[in-house]
Parts: structure tokens; C-alpha cells; sequence
């Protein structure tokens, strides 16, 4: 049963909103509304996501039967890097801080914008012009280094565009960063009268703790891949080895980036699910200050575990034991988080309306995709496991079942804030459910694979892997229908969609006070807060006594 | 609930110069300064990348940072030095005049800036030319012979091919370095010219200290830059 009970007479769209504020094509590419630039950007990375799903799509038909039939190997090894490139620095880094963060942050802590709307806007612009980069060097040929554009092969031994490449990530990553800077700037000095510390939602501190970790490792990366590109260009050393230059200390700075950008993906998913939980509990969340600080313990762990991914790379085994050691220990804020939205349900009313389905489905692929991690973070475990499929899942489990779903919970839970209109359902349901069941079948599969040695990155193996594979395929085909729909039943509610009212789940926290599509400044009056987040209990007394 | 709503704090009548997201010209202002603070974090991180590779090679390949520092020439570098410390003198000069309201010492003391940052990159340009003449530059035509010295021995052959590292790392610290001095002159000039319209009145100059900072940032850079580069065991004694 939805919890959208309120009667249909008393709802209609608000007069003055973002969306009609002005008209014209300038008038959305000049904008300085946050909400419009997270429009922008949703529609921006959703092209990006169709890309790189398309590239995923191929090399799972590729992977049907053991030989090679569809691609040869050159171009199998630029689908699976165009896919990882696309994913990762195009949908993955920007899906929920500038679509998510954009739209509801400034609301949340009752500010009329971000404190630095031009700087938002330009953000987008980097953006584009960063994947105009990418995309330019896919299109003249495509890129096969991998998403990790590994020395010496990105810089010595390939013959495709990667410096193009490479400078269209290093150029999105500013982008990245000016989000990341004016959300920083924003939480500190624009929350409404009375909006403390302790009573921000915990999406806002999880946006906070991603933006210490944007504005501090995406520097590293930028100044990494200018590295890549001109000792590809000029041909000096500083990563070859026959010039004295050295591949590992490539491995270094790039997952110094790398590592804390993981956290980067996975941080504004947990803000997410914990404000989905309690408002489809009807309850406040548990120990709310620990799951705060667990994500600033995260952001700062995050920095200290880079290494992992190098114990086979030929560091020392002092360094690797320590670096295993920290990996075990980021566990725990993470283990921290899912212990107290478990405890957050506990005898709590819980309603199974979609963005719920997505957020328990986050839940329990989150924590396959966490546990499978602390495997990785064993020294002997790893070594087995290295470069097989058992890390491709591990990763998927962690970025698909994990953000991928958490970013599907965040947009179907405000998009009636958004658009003022409510999804279908029945229709959202069946989507959450297909997606679940699909991304499962694909990749649990892979785990099996990876643990039983089938390497990643081949687009052939021994035909005893064959069975697994068709499963995983086939599992990526359930997954693609669990996804594009989303896209179809979401346009059909922007005209068909019954109009959501203010606050359709009767959920606390400030973006819900406002109309839906909020006003072009968000708030009428300026709002003053006078309780803590996530104050369930006191609005179901109300009800009580209202009904 | 977790709010109500209240018609007590609306401030909606807003002076000319103050954007609409903020209440005050006060929040305004801090709100750009701490944002220019988080902006330089950014940045030391960016160099940072470059710091630490240089830390690697530097204690890798010790003899060839000696050598390739001792090819560079320490006298345009101390000259060089000086003039941006004089650059960050008149720009903190001029945050001071545009504090102070007098526009005619503004624009004075950042054309002298400018001017100073442009005798900066001249004579960077000078040293990047003599390197290039003397085949200094990594890549294809890089040829390193070791300047001879009375009463020691020429470097080794393996320790002359290590410094092309020390080079690399050399033209792209101060390439970078040089690439925001770059911007900073562009930026200048902007500045010169809305000082020169006026834009800067007493109250609202949060700009040139926004860009006061930059400059200074760019100069602490080179104040690292300098001592490792140039200065590494310059006395001979001491090794």
C-alpha cells in the first residue's frame, strides 16, 4: 500500500515554479538555478549511462560462447575500457551529487541556491567539455587501456587516442571538483536559521563527507592523467622504465584518486537509503550521530587504503600488510551504516513503496558487495583472486547493486519533487523487482567465475566457463529491461503522472515544506527549523490526533 | 513537521552588489573568501602530486638531481625569486589601497604586479631557452653532458641519461607553476581594467583579495619550487 493517501481533490501543480519561471533555450543553458543544472546534468549522464550500458550489452554478447565470434580482441579491449571510462568518470562520479545533491542540498538546509550558482553552472559546462574529449577520442577509433589507464601501456605501447581520452577525464574531474567546493561552501555558511550541524539530514552530511574527498583526491588524478598525457606526447620518462621512470608510482597516484573515488560513488548512495529508511518506517533513524560521523570516517579511511589494489604490483609486504589492515578497518563505518538502517526498521511501519524496494535491495547487495571487499583486503585471498571476474563482481555488487540502486531510490523518491508528478507505481515496482532479479543473474555468477580463475578483460575462455557465462549474459539482458524502463515510465508521468502534492510520502525534512516543483527560489518564506532530522515519531502523533 | 515556516527572516530587499542567495553582504563576502581558501587546498593538492614524485626520484636517483641542478643557472633563479617576492609585496599593497578606497594607488600597484609577474615569466622563458639549446629538454633530442668542473671527475654515463627524470620533473613543476602565473596575468589585467571603471569600492573588493590570495599561493609554490631545484647541494663539499 502507498503512503500516498491524500485525497486527489486537494492536489494541483503550484502556480510559479523553476520550470516556468522563464522559457527559452537560453534561459536553461545561462541558468544559474540549481535545479535546473541538475536537470541538465540527469539528462547529460543518463545519455552516458545508455553508452556505457551499450558497450556492457556488447561484451556480454561477445562472452555467449567461449570463442571469438562478434569482436576480435582489439576491439573487445577498447569495449570493455570505453564502458569503464563512461561508467565510472561519466555517470558513476556525478550521478548523485550533481543530479541528487544539485536538486535537493540548497533545499534541504532551507537555502534560496548553492552559494555559488556560476560556478555550478560552469561545473556542467567542464563537464560536457571533458566528455566532448572522450567521446571525440572514442568516435576517431576508440581507447583500449582500461579504465585505469595503466602505465607503460597507456604511454608507450598503444596506438588510440589516450591522450584525448585522458584529458577529457582529467577535464570532468573539475568538474567534480567545483561541485564538490560550492557543497562544502554551502553546508557551512547557507543552512536556514536554526539548521544546526546535528539536525541536517544525513544525505547533506553524506554530501559533505563526498566533497572533502572530491576536493582532495580529484587534484591528484587531474595532475596524474596531465602526467600520462605528456610523457605520451613528449616521450620523457617519468612513468617508463627504460628511461628510469617508474610504472608503479603511476599505480600510486592514480589510485590515491581512484581508491577515495570509490568512496566518491558509494557515500552519496548511503545518504540516500538513510532518508529513504526512516520514511518508509515511519521512523526516526537509529543513532544518527554514528551514521554521521561514519561517513566522515569514511572519506578519511578512504585515503589511507590505496594500495590494495597493488599487492600483486611488487610493494613491499610490510606496506601491504598495513594496507590490508586499514582496508579491514573502513569496514566497520560501513558495517556501521547498514547495522543501524537494519536497526532503524526494527518494529518500525514499513511501507514497500518503490524507492523502499531499491533501498532494501541497496541494502543486501551493498553488504555482498562490502564482505566480498574484506576477501580482497586479504593479502593470500587476493593473490588468487586478482584481475579475475571474482573483483569484476565484487565491484559491480558495490557500484550497480550498490549506487546504481541507491541513485534509482533517490530519483523515484524525489521525483514527485522534481516534477510535481507522481511515477506509476505498479509499473516502478515491477522495474525495482526485474532490476533486482537481473542484476543478480548477471553477476553472482561472475563471482563463481573469478574464484574458479577465469580472468577479466578476455574475450575468449575455456569452454568449461560457458554455462556461468550464459547465465550472466542472460542476466544482463533482465538487467537492461529493469533499467531502461525507469526512462519510459518516468517521461509517461511528466504528462500523465498524477500530481504529487508537497509531500507525497509524508516525509520530514525540509524539501518536502515546499511546493512540488519547488519555486524558482525554493522557498517562499525563508524557513526556520525548530527540530532535530527525521522527527517521525511527533508527525505520527499529529496524524493521530488530526484523523 | 521538522520545520515551520514563518514570514520573520525574509530579507528580500537586496543592496545592488549582493547576490540573491545570500541574506547579507557580510555572508556574501565569506561565503567567496572560504570558497577561494577550499580552491587553493585543491591546488596544493595538484602540486602535491608533483611534490611527491619529485620526493621518489629525487631520493632514487640522488647524483642526477645534482648534476641536472647544477646545469641550471642559480642566477636567474635567485634573481627570479626575488622578483616575485617584490610581485607579492605590491599585490599585498593593493589589497590594501582597494581597502582603503584609493583607486589610483589600486590600479598602480597591480600594473606593477603585472608588470613583475611579466619579468617572471620573461626570464623563465630565458632558462627554458638555454635548456633547449643545450638539448636539456626530455624527449627525442635530450643529451645530457656534464658541464666540466675543476677537480672532479664528469658524471657517470647512467647518472647523465637518470636526469632527464629531473628534468621532466623540472619543466613541469615550473611549467605549471608558470602556466598559473600565466593566468594570474590574465586575470590582472581583467582586474586593472574593472578597477580602472571603478568596480572596486571599499565595500566591495572581496575580488582583489580573492585574487591577493591566488598570487600569493602561486608565489609560496615557487618559494618550494626554488630551493628544490636550484639548490641542491650547490656547495661541492658537502658531498
Amino acid at each position: 500500500m502507498s503512503t500516498a493517501t491524500i485525497s486527489p481533490a486537494a492536489l494541483e501543480m503550484p502556480r510559479d515554479t523553476y520550470l516556468n519561471a522563464s522559457y527559452g533555450v537560453k534561459s536553461w543553458f545561462l541558468t544559474k538555478d540549481h535545479k535546473r543544472i541538475a536537470i541538465m546534468y540527469l539528462v547529460s549522464i543518463t545519455s552516458f549511462f545508455l553508452y556505457g550500458g551499450l558497450m556492457a550489452i556488447m561484451m556480454r554478447l561477445e562472452l555467449l560462447t567461449p570463442q571469438p565470434d562478434l569482436f576480435q580482441s582489439d576491439v573487445y579491449n577498447k569495449l570493455f575500457s570505453m564502458h569503464g571510462i563512461t561508467m565510472v568518470f561519466f555517470f558513476l562520479v556525478p550521478s548523485i551529487p550533481a543530479v541528487l545533491g544539485n536538486f535537493v542540498l540548497p533545499m534541504m538546509i532551507g537555502a534560496r541556491d548553492l552559494a555559488f550558482p556560476k560556478v555550478n553552472l560552469a561545473s556542467w559546462y567542464i563537464f560536457m567539455i571533458g566528455a566532448c574529449f572522450t567521446f571525440s577520442a572514442y568516435i576517431s577509433g576508440g581507447v583500449d587501456t582500461g579504465w585505469t589507464f595503466y602505465t607503460p601501456l597507456s604511454t608507450g605501447y598503444l596506438n588510440t587516442h589516450v591522450v584525448a581520452a585522458a584529458l577529457g577525464v582529467m577535464i570532468a574531474g573539475f568538474a567534480s571538483i567545483f561541485t564538490g567546493l560550492n557543497f562544502i561552501v554551502t553546508t557551512h555558511r547557507m543552512r536556514a536559521p536554526g539548521m544546526t550541524w546535528f539536525r541536517l539530514p544525513l544525505f547533506v552530511w553524506s554530501m559533505y563527507a563526498v566533497s572533502v574527498v572530491q576536493v582532495l583526491a580529484t587534484p591528484v588524478l587531474a595532475i596524474t592523467l596531465i602526467l600520462v598525457a605528456v610523457e605520451r606526447a613528449f616521450h620523457i620518462g617519468i612513468f617508463n622504465p627504460a628511461l628510469g621512470g617508474d610504472p608503479v608510482l603511476f599505480q600510486h597516484m592514480f589510485w590515491f584518486y581512484s581508491h577515495p573515488a570509490v568512496y566518491i560513488m558509494i557515500l552519496p548512495g548511503f545518504g540516500v537509503i538513510s532518508e529513504i529508511i526512516p520514511c518508509f518506517s515511519r521512523k526516526r533513524i537509529f543513532g544518527y550521530s554514528a551514521v554521521a560521523f561514519s561517513s566522515m570516517a569514511i572519506g578519511v579511511f578512504g585515503f589511507l587504503v590505496w594500495a590494495h589494489h597493488m599487492f600483486v604490483a611488487g610493494i613491499s609486504t610490510y606496506s601491504a600488510l598495513v594496507f590490508s589492515l586499514l582496508t579491514f578497518i573502513i569496514a566497520i563505518p560501513s558495517a556501521i551504516k547498514v547495522f543501524n538502517w537494519t536497526a532503524t526498521m526494527y518494529k518500525g511501519s514499513i511501507h514497500f513503496d518503490t524507492p523502499m524496494l531499491y533501498a532494501l535491495g541497496f541494502i543486501g547487495l551493498f553488504t555482498i558487495g562490502g564482505l566480498t571487499g574484506l576477501f580482497l583486503a586479504a593479502i593470500g585471498v587476493d593473490m588468487h583472486v586478482t584481475a579475475t571476474y571474482f573483483v569484476v563482481a565484487h565491484f559491480h555488487y558495490v557500484m550497480v547493486g550498490g549506487m546504481l540502486l541507491a541513485y534509482l531510490a533517490g530519483l523515484h523518491f524525489w521525483w514527485p519533487k522534481i516534477t510535481g508528478k507522481m511515477y506509476p507505481e505498479a509499473a516502478a515496482k515491477l522495474a525495482a523487482l526485474i532490476t533486482f532479479i537481473g542484476f543478480n543473474l548477471t553477476f553472482f555468477p561472475q563471482f563463481v567465475l573469478g574464484y574458479m580463475g577465469m580472468p577479466r578483460r578476455y574475450h575468449s575462455y575455456p569452454p568449461e566457463y560457458q554455462v556461468l557465462n550464459v547465465l550472466s549474459s542472460a542476466g544482463a539482458s533482465v538487467l537492461a529491461v529493469g533499467l531502461l524502463m525507469p526512462m519510459f515510465y518516468m517521461l509517461w508521468s511528466l504528462k500523465y503522472g498524477e500530481v504529487a502534492g508537497k509531500n507525497p510520502y509524508r516525509a520530514t525534512g525540509l524539501e518536502w515544506t515546499t511546493d512540488s516543483p519547488p519555486p524558482a527560489h525554493n522557498f517562499h518564506e525563508t524557513p526556520v527549523v525548530t527540530q532535530e532530522a527525521y522527527d517521525y515519531e511527533s508527525l505520527l502523533q499529529e496524524e493521530v490526533e488530526v484523523g | 513537521m521538522a520545520s515551520d515556516t514563518t514570514t520573520l527572516a525574509a530579507p528580500h530587499h537586496h543592496p545592488e552588489s549582493l547576490h540573491e542567495q545570500f541574506d547579507t553582504l557580510e555572508q556574501q563576502k565569506d561565503v567567496a573568501q572560504f570558497g577561494m581558501w577550499i580552491f587553493l587546498v585543491t591546488e596544493i593538492m595538484f602540486f602535491g602530486g608533483l611534490f611527491g614524485a619529485y620526493l621518489i626520484y629525487r631520493n632514487l636517483y640522488y647524483p642526477a638531481f645534482v648534476a641536472g641542478s647544477n646545469s641550471i643557472s642559480i642566477v636567474l633563479g635567485t634573481i627570479n625569486t626575488a622578483v616575485l617576492i617584490c610581485s607579492s609585496l605590491t599585490m599585498a599593497m593593493a589589497v590594501h589601497s582597494a581597502a582603503i578606497g584609493a583607486r589610483k594607488l589600486l590600479i598602480f600597484f597591480l600594473t606593477a604586479t603585472l608588470l613583475l609577474g611579466l619579468v617572471f615569466l620573461g626570464i623563465k622563458g630565458v632558462e627554458y631557452h638555454d635548456k633547449w639549446v643545450e638539448h636539456h629538454v626530455p624527449g627525442a633530442n635530450f643529451h645530457f653532458v656534464d658541464p666540466e668542473r675543476p677537480g672532479e671527475a664528469p658524471v657517470p654515463a647512467d647518472v647523465a641519461s637518470q636526469t632527464s627524470i629531473y628534468f621532466s620533473l623540472y619543466f613541469l613543476m615550473t611549467g605549471m607553476h608558470a602556466l598559473h602565473m600565466c593566468i594570474g596575468v590574465g586575470i590582472l589585467l581583467a582586474l586593472i581594467w574593472k578597477a580602472y571603471r571603478g568596480a572596486f569600492p571599499p565595500h566591495h573588493y572581496t575580488m582583489i583579495e580573492n585574487f591577493g590570495l591566488y598570487w600569493h599561493f602561486v608565489d609560496i609554490i615557487w618559494i618550494f619550487l626554488f630551493p628544490l631545484l636550484y639548490l641542491i647541494s650547490r656547495t661541492p663539499q658537502m658531498h
